[in-house]
């Protein structure tokens, strides 16, 4: 029963991660985004899924979709109706399947974080209606598959698993929550493993909303810039596998790193623009460093949400740089939205395994086009390729209507 | 174990604004009058319950966030302002209060009109349009209104969502993250959804509005309802049909002995396929002598059952198999209002709610039977009634694994 439940546990279970998976428009999987995002290569290029003839922007960083997918247990009417968005989820979901080792269970709880899941069913659905009134073919598979749980839902088929499906929709927010949730739901006695991650493919509805808002870089996207001009899209997915300290340590699994703090929140200031301040966002990384127990001098790098936007760089900027007082001026922050463009809904999952990937290698991934710091920034922002020691690392997501969410990571050493 | 409180009810349905106005709807049983949608290119006008306009303009309205939000929005707003009524007249600046919004499909209204704007010309389509159409949209726009909102969640699934929704703010209330936990289930009307409707179940009249409940940890509080079980998520998938998690679900449920009260507590005579076709009637028409108090109404030591049958026969049949035996009264809320896709999931739960506060039933048994995800079931008892709760080591959870 989910209420009332048992007991929880006198003291939270410590979570790892044990599997991850990733896709963008640097590559498929762990080994080219970590190479890329290591040098901060960019990975914007003209759009070529919709016709952008008539927005401002032109750009956005589109992933390179396999001609087949990786076998699975889906059969072949389901895989005929996987879409984009559903084919960059599956992919990174096998590949922290395959890492994690887990074999097919009836009890995984899969936490996925989305804003579109599957629009190119929604937008096909609309165009069809439109344009042929009359013709139905189609229309019932568009108006079923357009729902993400049933995306999600297929990702666990394919795993041959099955499990409570939540789907968070918290807008930009909404990866970390995704695995904030899960995390939660394993502290909270609810799991030992979990599934969670964040996946958005690029559609033309979203691309003309951010482009209407004026919200697209027109020239190149440079968070934390004092140029910036906009944030640029990108898509992708990441998924990781969560499970108890324990469980991990039983099975003898390879642990990527630790998932110590979490931290959500809801601004009021507006809609879509973040309060100058960032009150929100100092305390949700209050919040997350009270609970992971760490301080900002024991933070060794941040995944900033860094959309490039003039608004929430400075804002996001105040915050860090009141948070972390005197360490900010030695604290590498970095946003890899420089490299991949915002991923919406699968940003804040994508930009965790990028933390792992930082714990586990230990380099910073670089802003190579920053040049000229906002001067909200009290802090270094990483503009080039380099080595170091990181320990701790802090990730932090906002979304439109307000939620942000900070997750920190731990290397397992 | 901790006890969950129910301090308050909101809802805004094609019945009216308020809870009473549902309540009155469900007592006369009748399904509402539809009205039409007119569908683009489509001579044949598409059947819709449509939420009236209310009696008096909204006070909330005039707030500056509110103004150009969508239907579903204010929605969400009036269904959350009615559940809070009760703390609000008890006012508590210190008082952290959740939110979890749960919707299957959200803003379609401002999603098509954006997505209208954008296939005739995407360089004049709207900047004011696109963030309405997120499905977070209402979540901050309520959250803004009421001010005091520390943690905020929207959640996005088939109806059985809504009591994901619940369980969630249950959760955030046992860690004393919040005071009190407002969860509300909402969807609002259009043409294009009504036609998807149309593809997918025949019968169905399209419908909107919202529902909430206001959860709190103190008896004092409460409106003298108490939530005594949610089970665990039965998901469909390959393996796992969506009879059979409607089944697994009714089982779980229906592990503690006042619930199997209402197995063959009823007219036994009545077929099971009649009690189905008749389950509408509230209080039912099947109900069985010994079930009805003195003055023809219903005994309040009676358990309900809440369900989500609708008119449409193959959408419903695992819910009907699921609870067959079930003879005792039910009320079956989308036979009078129509598919309100998650605001039907939440109405549910008020109409069980209100039907214990009223004093009705000393319990009732809501069924959520979700479209394409999962099915759920809750029990929510009355809050001096003695009724035991389900016992967490009765039942296997299915989520650990």
């Amino acid at each position: 029963m989910l209420f009332p439940a048992k007991s929880p546990l006198p003291t939270p279970p410590r979570v790892v991660i044990t599997g991850a998976g990733i896709v963008t428009a640097l590559g498929r999987g762990w080994k080219p985004n970590a190479e890329g995002f290591r040098a901060g290569r960019t990975a914007f290029r003209p759009v070529s899924l919709f016709d952008v003839s008539r927005q401002r922007a032109k750009l956005a960083a589109e992933v390179d979709l396999p001609s087949t997918l990786p076998p699975t247990r889906l059969n072949a009417r389901q895989a005929t109706r996987l879409d984009r968005a559903a084919s960059l989820l599956l992919l990174s979901a096998c590949e922290a399947w395959q890492q994690s080792g887990w074999e097919p269970t009836e009890n995984l709880p899969l936490v996925l974080g989305t804003t579109a899941g599957g629009m190119s069913f929604g937008e096909a659905y609309f165009r069809q209606a439109l344009q042929k009134p009359r013709r139905h073919r189609h229309q019932p598979t568009r108006a079923v598959h357009y729902q993400p749980q049933v995306q999600a839902r297929m990702v666990l088929d394919a795993l041959g698993s099955n499990g409570p499906i939540t789907i968070v929709s918290n807008a930009c927010a909404s990866g970390s929550n995704a695995i904030g949730h899960a995390w939660e739901l394993i502290r909270y006695g609810q799991a030992e493993r979990a599934l969670a991650g964040g996946y958005d493919a690029l559609c033309g509805m979203v691309f003309s909303g951010f482009d209407a808002l004026q919200a697209l870089s027109t020239t190149i996207c440079r968070p934390f810039d004092a140029r910036r001009d906009g944030l640029a899209l990108g898509e992708g997915a990441a998924v990781v596998a969560l499970e108890t300290l324990e469980s991990a340590r039983r099975r003898g699994a390879v642990i990527l790193g630790e998932l110590i703090g979490y931290g959500s929140a809801i601004d009021q200031h507006h809609l879509t623009q973040p309060h100058p301040q960032g009150e929100t966002t100092l305390k949700v990384m209050k919040q997350a460093c009270a609970i992971a127990g760490v301080t900002p001098g024991d933070i060794d790098y941040i995944n900033a949400h860094g959309t490039g936007t003039v608004l929430n760089d400075s804002s996001e900027a105040f915050a860090i740089s009141q948070w972390a007082g005197p360490r900010a001026a030695t604290l590498p922050v970095s946003s890899t939205k420089a490299s991949i463009g915002h991923l919406l809904g699968a940003a804040g999952a994508v930009e965790a395994v990028i933390c792992l990937m930082a714990l586990r290698e230990q380099w910073l991934p670089p802003e190579l086009a920053f040049e000229t710091p906002d001067p909200a920034c009290q802090f270094p922002v990483v503009h080039q390729s380099q080595d170091a020691r990181v320990n701790v690392a802090l990730s932090n997501s906002f979304g439109f209507g307000g939620v942000n969410a900070t997750v920190i990571f731990r290397r397992w050493a | 174990m901790s006890r969950i409180f129910v301090a308050g009810l909101g809802a805004v349905s094609p019945a009216g604004w308020k809870v009473a106005a549902l309540r009155e709807a469900l007592d006369q049983g009748e399904p509402l009058p539809t009205q039409t949608l007119e569908r683009p290119g489509w001579e044949k006008p598409l059947p819709a319950r449509l939420v009236p306009n209310p009696a008096v303009r909204p006070e909330f309205l005039t707030h500056p966030r509110l103004r150009r939000a969508s239907p579903i929005t204010h929605y969400v707003v009036a269904a959350a302002l009615e559940a809070m009524a009760g703390l609000l007249a008890k006012p508590d600046p210190e008082r952290r209060l959740g939110l979890v919004v749960c919707l299957q499909c959200g803003c379609v209204n401002y999603s098509c009109r954006f997505f209208e704007e954008t296939l005739k010309d995407p360089a004049t389509a709207s900047p004011l349009l696109f963030p309405e159409t997120v499905f977070a949209a209402p979540t901050s726009h309520v959250a803004a209104f009421l001010g005091n909102v520390s943690l905020a969640n929207s959640l996005v699934g088939d109806p059985a969502t809504f009591l994901q929704g619940v369980s969630l703010g249950v959760q955030w209330l046992e860690e004393n993250r919040v005071d009190a936990c407002l969860v509300v289930g909402a969807e609002e009307t259009n043409w294009i959804l009504a036609d998807a409707l149309r593809h997918l179940e025949r019968p169905a009249v399209l419908t909107a509005g919202a529902g909430a409940l206001c959860l709190c940890r103190e008896p004092e509080s409460s409106i003298g309802v108490e939530l005594a079980a949610i089970t665990d998520v039965h998901t469909y998938s390959l393996r796992n049909s969506r009879m059979q998690a409607a089944r697994a679900m009714r089982e779980q449920l229906s592990r503690n002995d006042s619930v199997a009260a209402g197995v063959g507590g009823g007219d036994a005579s009545s077929p099971q396929s009649e009690c189905a076709a008749t389950a509408h009637r509230f209080p039912p028409a099947n109900m069985s002598e010994g079930q009805k108090s003195g003055d023809g109404g219903v005994a309040a030591t009676a358990e309900l059952l809440c369900d989500g049958v609708g008119n449409s026969p193959r959408a419903d049949a695992p819910e009907l198999a699921a609870w067959g035996d079930w003879t005792g009264p039910r009320l079956s809320p989308k036979r009078i209002l129509g598919e309100g896709l998650m605001a039907a999931a939440a109405w549910q739960c008020v109409a069980a709610c209100d039907a214990v506060a009223g004093g009705r039933f000393a319990a009732a048994n809501v069924s959520l039977v979700g479209s394409n995800q999962q099915a759920m079931g809750a029990r929510f008892v009355r809050a001096d009634s003695g009724i035991s709760h389900l016992s967490p080591d009765k039942s296997p959870g299915n989520i650990r694994p």
